[in-house]
């Protein structure tokens, strides 16, 4: 019997796949997102938005959010801890939570490196960029990967950009000849081994979900049309008019993704998103995705 | 021979790819028209709430109990073994309630006791190296049920007529045998 193996770690990502992970900030809030069929959902003392708003340090949350809403709730619950925060993630380990996020949403508590993510039993998820980024932290350890996106704005352009350069890339390693192999994992800055997967498999070795600025339903299924696993919605539901319909229709159209009528259906009276944040309008330090490396 | 996999969230890549394998085509099952092109149907590890919620939805309780009622075999893994079961303990609304079982969700705890280890199968030589990710145990079968293999005393694999669960996940790992097993079950039925 061993826990902790690495098909352990990446099989609970495996299971989340065509679903919707919601950020909640209580029990009630939780209550809701798995009501309206989330497959888990990330336990928070602030969603990216008003993080934004509020400025400062951003931590790991308070133990006793988590506690509550791991309480209230039988689906999965993440928590986020600061890029390079081993105790944050360790605490939240203790905790019994069921997936740990190293989150550029939070303010990174080391500059130069990630969390060993191997040597944990709980299954971390990381942001990523571009396919370097993506092989890095797969290579630390993670078992889950999303697009870093733009967290909390409210516009999905980020996450599209994300989506779709981490594809290109994995399609151009795909038609490399192998001995090209080596060069272009230097020049990524990945481990030999995990490229000369992608290479085989055509996909990254891990789930890769999408994240940062799904604000909609149809911004939910675009980022399944462009080949994510599954979604990650923040500050979008609970930052909504109507968060309850939100979520569902969240949820409806991430499993209908191409069924264009159901999603037309599904956006009809729902109220009015979260306002969402012109990106060319955050100055370089308000960018959260560039966070991490 | 064609058997499907539920379609609406989960693991369902990793199922076609083992049903590829036992030499069967793989269809996934997203619409209930769908039910009358397949022979057998796989009802995925997932979230079993999630999974539950959208099979209302989209109206497949009764299309799958009238594939049951017609003795075509079904095949749940983990999330698929609570929504095939009778009674769920702690009060959850059974979903489809088709197989005389009882479970428990989360039995094992969270993610962090999840763990992977060999099983021996009644019926299948080799032993199965079995995944449990927050898995669901049976804590009581009724008297039409076999039970196909226990860990630890508790209740992992089983077979009622048509209808065989597992708590845990064969399509995570290379070792298709037991993919294999439900192939047979589909064969001999149609």
């Amino acid at each position: 019997m061993e826990t902790g193996t690495s098909r352990v770690k990446r099989g609970m990502a495996e299971m989340q796949k065509g679903g919707v992970i919601m950020d909640v900030m209580n029990a009630e809030q939780a209550k809701i997102a798995e009501a309206a069929g989330a497959t888990a959902v990330m336990a928070l003392e602030r969603v990216p938005s008003d993080i934004r708003a509020a400025g400062g340090v951003a931590r790991m949350a308070d133990p006793t959010i988590i506690e509550e809403v791991m309480k209230v709730v039988s689906i999965p619950v993440m928590a986020k801890a600061r890029i390079g925060h081993y105790v944050e993630a360790k605490v939240l380990e203790s905790l019994g939570v069921d997936y740990l996020d190293e989150s550029e949403v939070l303010t990174p508590a080391d500059e130069v490196y990630h969390i060993d993510k191997r040597e944990f039993t709980v299954p971390f998820v990381c942001g990523a960029k571009d396919l370097g980024e993506a092989l890095r932290r797969i290579g630390e350890g993670a078992s889950m990967i999303r697009t870093k996106g733009e967290p909390g704005t409210g516009n999905i352009v980020e996450a599209v950009r994300h989506m779709r350069l981490i594809n290109s890339q994995i399609r151009k390693v795909g038609n490399m000849s192998k001995d090209e192999l080596y060069a272009e994992a230097k020049n990524l800055g990945v481990p030999y081994d995990l490229l000369l997967e992608v290479h085989e498999n055509g996909k990254l070795p891990v789930v890769n979900f999408a994240a940062g600025g799904v604000a909609t339903p149809a911004d939910a299924a675009l980022m399944m049309h462009l080949g994510a696993d599954g979604v990650f919605v923040g500050s979008g539901i609970f930052k909504s008019e109507y968060p309850e319909k939100f979520a569902r229709a969240i949820v409806e159209a991430t499993t209908h993704y191409t069924d264009y009528k159901l999603i037309a259906e599904v956006s009809k009276n729902i109220g009015t998103p979260m306002k969402g944040i012109e990106i060319s309008k955050l100055t370089a330090a308000e960018r959260m995705s560039d966070r991490g490396w | 021979m064609k058997i499907g996999v539920l379609a609406l969230q989960g693991a369902v890549a990793e199922h076609m790819k083992s049903i590829e394998k036992t030499g069967a085509e793989a269809v996934a099952v997203k619409q209930t028209h769908q039910l009358k092109d397949i022979q057998g149907l796989i009802i995925p590890g997932g979230e079993s709430t999630t999974i539950g919620k959208l099979m209302r939805r989209y109206e497949f309780i009764e299309p799958i109990r009238e594939f049951s009622a017609e003795k075509k075999p079904l095949f749940g893994t983990c999330a698929g073994l609570i929504v095939l079961a009778k009674e769920i303990e702690g009060g959850e609304e059974a979903h489809l309630g088709l197989m005389d079982i009882r479970v428990s969700r989360n039995a094992f705890g969270r993610q962090r006791e999840s763990f992977e280890t060999d099983l021996d199968v009644k019926g299948i030589d080799n032993p199965v190296r079995a995944v449990f990710i927050r898995a669901p145990l049976i804590t009581s079968v009724g008297e039409g049920v076999e039970v196909l293999s226990t860990y630890r005393n508790e209740i992992v694999t089983a077979r009622e007529g048509h209808m065989l669960v597992s708590s845990y996940h064969p399509e995570l790992t290379d070792d298709f045998s037991l993919h294999q097993y439900f192939a047979d079950m589909v064969r001999q039925s149609s």
